[in-house]
């Protein structure tokens, strides 16, 4: 086996191979040293020193954020693909054997009440938005560093508690709305746009179901969790995980009311 | 040994898919037996009814696609290596990746579960249209079966969601310092764009597999047309839906599928055949361009699946020119290795010619590709053999291949020890003789008009009857031929046995790679008392004559300066 | 004419079996213009590719981009833009128009597991088929309404006769899953859809009987899902269809 050492000759090849096609690769280029503005634990070490993997809570934050972020564009598809077979659908009428035209999509009327539940979610995003925010106020989240006692994290615990209460209360509109279609015999089975209707609402509403479990590990955590890193990384996914169900409800809502 | 350990999830897939395998391979000879001799009665069992035949067939390609050439090639290699190649000690979601893992064992279970529920196996095929698949009563196996294979499905669905979540924040997180994007070996450009396309993929399947579940049990018919007379009995669907809806859906799907199956094969060709050529890949940055484009086409082709199945005409035309372009992008994958390995006089270990095997099968089943993708000719050869001998050359083998081409290679990185050489050329020959003696003829079969998934070839009346008849001799030749590939196997599960008691341990980089997961303290757990890994160089740095080489994990020594 | 040899030949290496439709030949010859192409392109790749394994080690490796891929590359373009080109033609004259008027119209039915050919009979019109009167037991499997006056006169077979050199006009229809109608000596194949009425035309030249096979996995007698296509003189035909006409009359 030779030994192991820098060609002498790879110098003038690499010159002549970093042309147009951008081959070659001098050996320089390092990724940019990570910022680090939750972190700095003040015990003077330099994460940077350390291997990528363990080089403290940006790192970790944005680490989650993009698998979240993979995650929900995933999930849109999933979506995607339900509305899809919701306009195929709507499109197919027939002719029977008697020769008459049969279109069995009669549009269903959206109980109102899915007005003041998405107002209801909006204003839960709101909430859980505060809550986040108040996790990342530098000046604020200082002494909490230092484990003086931890005001920022029993705000957004206050402000994480009302998201929680704001989305049950989206979860029981819903719930109502289904109960409204039922009383006017409007069920799943009922015709295609029955179908979709309580297809889209109750898959979304598994998704919040999701939500509220994550609402309520993120206000144990912020509790139990010695890690001031830790807190934040999970109030920060739950939120962004909630404002994007959030997104996607107005999207579902506008297409049921809408788009019959 | 900690059980969220990325290299003990890696092996635990490996060994879950070879399990699939085995059963894979066993349910595939019970096939060939049958077609060869369907007289024959299975010892302890009897003769092998239709339906029996049929859920042989779904059950192989379902175990085949999924639970091999899915996760045998991006989970269990992607958990063993792709870490220490980008420089990292760790995967993004360790407890993701083991609740993946648990759940791809229940999906397995499931599946291997399904011939022994009421009305045994389903038996629509691995693509399950509806309303065969849709309607309990259109056969046996499609009522309790047929339910478990969706629940193993979705199950499988949901836990390729999560591993690719978990590969893609770690590819994009996790590389270490120097790992810039284009100094990324092409083995990790196929894991990242293959978990990239299964993202988007599996959630449309999963969305397809609510809607008929949706179908069978909750009254629905997105994909039933508004009455049927499924043998005898009337069945109306409130919707007039159409099945064609869900072959869009699942053909959405399928294409990337195969996709996602052979696209890290393909990266680690690239990066072994120049491994051995000693020289760099040719046309590195084209590569990698020409991986995402795959991976982008591969979503807009899926009608090529559909050219008979009752679209327009002019929707043909439209996915005919698709997937006449994504030929291209494959194609110059092919001249890039071939470019590659070009008076190179390249040393020739097993897992070399192995890489060599992928690109002579990679070309041989993707050659038949354009022909299939021009819809007159699919008219006459969609759903015949012929399609079977496209997938089998292409996906089946050169995917197999590849997993000897990673057994082969890493075996020493991960156990310390090389095979053995002389049983592993045996090996190849075996396997590359008895894929092409198995699945060339499958060609002639199919241009004789043998459709797929016919239980029987004989003993059937009138020109159809002596149409199938024809082929017989064929068959058996082809039989034979899968016999002796799969006997040739056990070379290679005998070299593992051997190797692994040996005692004789070999040096730490005996192929002289340059890639980050063969340096000294790659796969080291817990390595606190090396320096972080650090990548300086692009990968398969040699000098001109191949004599020496500059692994990414080294600094140089001289300083660098602008020269 | 020696192209005719040419290609009778190669039908026999690629064992395809006769031809009997009158778009038969120019996609046989396509088909073959293709396997013969494929087959020079698998060798020459593996050609090169020994060659180069076995050639001595070059001094500088390769380096020419534009010359080693994209030359090649655009060429493997343009054969692959000629091969579609030439197969968009055949597929455009074949199916992007509908049969003319002239055709002689028949359906196809396909079910579990049979395939059953209506013909409209002297008025020319099918009549209504209702679900709900299906009963091949009672010899009425595509459930014709008698009451309907167009349906008085179609007739129903089991066998696909067909005059020679006069285009034919199927309409496929599917009453439980999704079949495959397959004609291989006719190179010919339309999926039946359950719920969708698909025409497809074509015109068989050559007398004989073929083969119909069902191409789309539809339950376990899909290996059996076969029948019988009998194209026959025209006189005769004129023959068989009054026969069948005399056995609706009575
Ligand atoms: C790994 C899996 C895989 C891959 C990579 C491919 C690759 C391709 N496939 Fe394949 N295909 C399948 C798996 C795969 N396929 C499966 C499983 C099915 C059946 C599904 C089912 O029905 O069950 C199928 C079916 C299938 C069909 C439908 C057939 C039918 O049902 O009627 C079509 C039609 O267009 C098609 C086309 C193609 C094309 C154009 C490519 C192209 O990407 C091929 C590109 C490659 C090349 C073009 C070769 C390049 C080499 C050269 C050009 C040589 C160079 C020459 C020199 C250097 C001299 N495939
Ligand atoms: C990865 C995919 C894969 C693989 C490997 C195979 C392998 C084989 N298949 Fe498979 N087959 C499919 C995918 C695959 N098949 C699919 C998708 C279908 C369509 C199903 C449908 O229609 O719904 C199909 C259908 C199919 C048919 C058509 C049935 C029909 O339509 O009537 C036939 C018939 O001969 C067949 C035969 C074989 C044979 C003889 C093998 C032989 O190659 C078996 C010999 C085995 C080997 C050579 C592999 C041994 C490898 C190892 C031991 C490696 C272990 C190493 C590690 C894990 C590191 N297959
Ligand atoms: Cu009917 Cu297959
Ligand atoms: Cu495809």
């Amino acid at each position: 086996m030779p030994a192991i050492f820098t060609p002498p000759r790879t110098g003038p090849h690499r010159k002549d191979s970093r042309d147009k096609l951008g081959e070659g690769d001098h050996g320089a280029g390092r990724q940019p040293p990570p910022d680090k503005r939750t972190g700095g634990n003040g015990d003077g070490d330099n994460w940077n020193d350390r291997p990528v993997g363990s080089r403290g809570p940006r790192e970790r934050l944005t680490q989650t954020r993009i698998g979240l972020g993979s995650a929900l564009a995933g999930d849109l598809m999933f979506f995607v693909a339900l509305i899809s077979a919701f306009f195929v659908t709507k499109s197919n009428g027939h002719f029977n054997p008697y020769g008459e035209y049969i279109y069995a999509w009669l549009p269903t009327t959206i109980p109102k009440i899915l007005w003041a539940n998405t107002v209801v979610l909006l204003l839960s995003s709101a909430t859980a938005e505060m809550a986040r925010r108040s996790m990342f106020r530098e000046h604020d989240v200082m002494d909490e560093w230092f484990g003086l006692g931890r005001p920022t994290s029993r705000r957004a615990s206050i402000w994480l508690a009302a998201t929680l209460l704001l989305g049950m209360s989206f979860l029981a509109g819903q719930w109502n709305a289904w109960q409204q279609l039922a009383a006017q015999h409007v069920f799943f089975r009922s015709n295609p746009s029955s179908h979709f209707f309580y297809l889209i609402t109750v898959t979304h509403a598994l998704h919040l179901f999701l939500g509220l479990a994550a609402l309520v590990a993120a206000l144990a955590v912020l509790r139990a969790s010695r890690q001031f890193a830790t807190r934040q990384i999970f109030v920060d996914t739950t939120v962004w995980y909630w404002h994007a169900m959030g997104a996607l409800w107005i999207f579902l809502f506008v297409l049921l009311e809408f788009f019959q | 040994m900690k059980l969220t350990h990325h290299r003990t999830l890696g092996f635990a897939y490996l060994t879950l898919s070879a399990a699939a395998l085995v059963a894979g391979v066993l349910l595939s000879l019970l096939m060939r037996l049958h077609l060869a001799w369907p007289d024959w009665p299975l010892p302890l069992h009897g003769p092998v009814l239709p339906e029996e035949y049929l859920g042989l067939v779904t059950l192989h390609g379902t175990l085949m696609l999924f639970f091999v050439l899915t996760i045998a090639p991006l989970w269990g290699f992607g958990n063993l290596i792709l870490p220490a190649q980008i420089g990292s000690r760790r995967m993004a979601f360790p407890l993701l990746n083991a609740t993946a893992f648990w759940t791809t064992v229940a999906a397995l279970l499931t599946l291997l579960a399904s011939p022994f529920v009421a009305g045994g196996s389903p038996i629509s095929g691995w693509t399950a249209y509806p309303p065969l698949s849709a309607i309990a009563a259109a056969g046996p196996g499609q009522a309790a079966g047929m339910d478990m294979w969706l629940a193993s499905i979705a199950l499988f669905g949901l836990a390729t969601f999560m591993s690719a979540v978990n590969m893609l924040t770690t590819i994009v997180c996790l590389r270490c310092d120097g790992m810039a994007w284009h100094r990324l070996p092409l083995t990790v450009w196929g894991w990242f764009t293959a978990a990239l396309l299964s993202l988007p993929a599996f959630a449309v399947l999963l969305a397809a597999l609510l809607l008929l579940f949706c179908d069978r049990h909750l009254g629905t018919g997105f994909f039933l047309p508004a009455t049927l007379v499924v043998n005898g009995a009337l069945a109306h669907s409130p919707t007039n839906g159409s099945p064609l809806l869900w072959l869009h859906l699942f053909w959405f799907f399928g294409h990337p599928e195969v996709y996602i199956a052979i696209l890290p094969g393909m990266g680690l060709t690239s990066m072994v055949l120049a491994n051995f050529a000693r020289r760099r890949v040719f046309a590195y940055r084209l590569m990698i361009a020409v991986m995402l484009a795959i991976g982008v086409l591969g979503i807009l082709v899926w009608g090529h699946h559909m050219f008979v199945a009752g679209l327009s005409p002019f929707a043909g035309s439209a996915f005919a020119i698709s997937t006449m372009a994504i030929a291209l992008p494959a194609s110059a994958e092919v001249l890039s290795w071939i470019a590659t390995v070009w008076g190179s006089r390249p040393r020739l270990p097993t897992a070399m010619l192995f890489a060599l095997g992928f690109v002579s099968l990679f070309i041989a089943g993707g050659l038949t590709g354009p022909i299939l993708a021009q819809p007159i000719l699919d008219q006459y050869l969609h759903n015949t053999f012929f399609v079977v001998a496209h997938f089998h050359l292409i996906m089946a083998m050169a995917g197999i291949f590849g997993l000897f081409l990673a057994t082969y290679y890493w075996f020493p990185l991960l156990t310390g020890r090389t095979l053995n050489e002389r049983l592993g050329r045996l090996h190849f020959a075996g396997t590359i003789i008895g894929a092409y003696a198995t699945f060339l003829p499958m060609h002639l079969t199919g241009l004789a008009g043998e459709p797929r998934q016919y239980a029987q070839l004989t003993g059937i009346a009138g020109p159809a009857g002596a149409l199938l008849a024809g082929t017989m001799p064929l068959q058996r030749f082809i039989t034979y031929a899968a016999i002796f590939l799969a006997v040739a196997q056990i070379t290679f599960f005998a070299n593992l046995w051997t190797t692994l008691r040996s005692r004789t341990r070999c040096s730490q980089n005996p192929w002289d790679a340059t890639t980050m997961e063969w340096a000294p303290e790659a796969l080291d757990p817990i390595a606190t008392e090396y320096p972080e890994p650090q990548t300086h160089v692009a990968p398969c740095e040699y000098s001109l004559d191949g004599a020496n080489f500059h692994p990414q994990w080294l600094p140089f020594t001289q300083p660098e300066g602008p020269e | 004419m020696l192209l005719m040899q040419a290609a009778t030949l190669g039908q026999r290496f690629w064992r395809l079996p006769a031809d009997a439709a009158a778009h038969g030949p120019a996609l046989d010859r396509h088909l073959l213009l293709n396997l013969w192409i494929v087959l020079a392109l698998l060798a020459l790749a593996h050609v090169l590719l020994m060659v180069g394994v076995a050639r001595r080690r070059a001094h500088t490796p390769p380096r020419r981009q534009a010359l080693i891929e994209f030359l090649p590359l655009a060429g493997l373009a343009l054969l692959f833009a000629f091969l579609s080109a030439h197969a968009e033609a055949l597929w455009q004259t074949a199916r992007y128009t509908g049969a003319d008027p002239a055709a002689l119209q028949v359906e196809v039915t396909g079910m579990q597991f049979a395939w059953y050919f209506r013909y409209p009979g002297a008025d020319a019109i099918f009549g209504v088929t209702k679900p709900e009167l299906v009963a091949p037991g009672e010899g009425n499997p595509l459930g014709l309404d008698s009451t309907d006056a167009h349906s008085a006169d179609d007739f129903v077979s089991s066998q696909l006769v067909l005059p020679a050199g006069r285009q034919v006009d199927l309409r496929l229809r599917s009453q439980d899953v999704i079949h495959g109608f397959s004609v291989p000596e006719m190179r010919l194949k339309q999926n039946a859809v359950p719920g969708q009425t698909i025409h497809i035309h074509f015109t068989p030249t050559t007398p004989g009987s073929y083969a119909i096979l069902c191409s789309q996995l539809c339950g376990l007698g899909h290996y059996r899902m076969a029948a019988t296509l009998r194209v026959v003189a025209e006189p005769d035909f004129e023959a068989w269809l009054a026969q069948h006409n005399a056995g609706v009359e009575r």
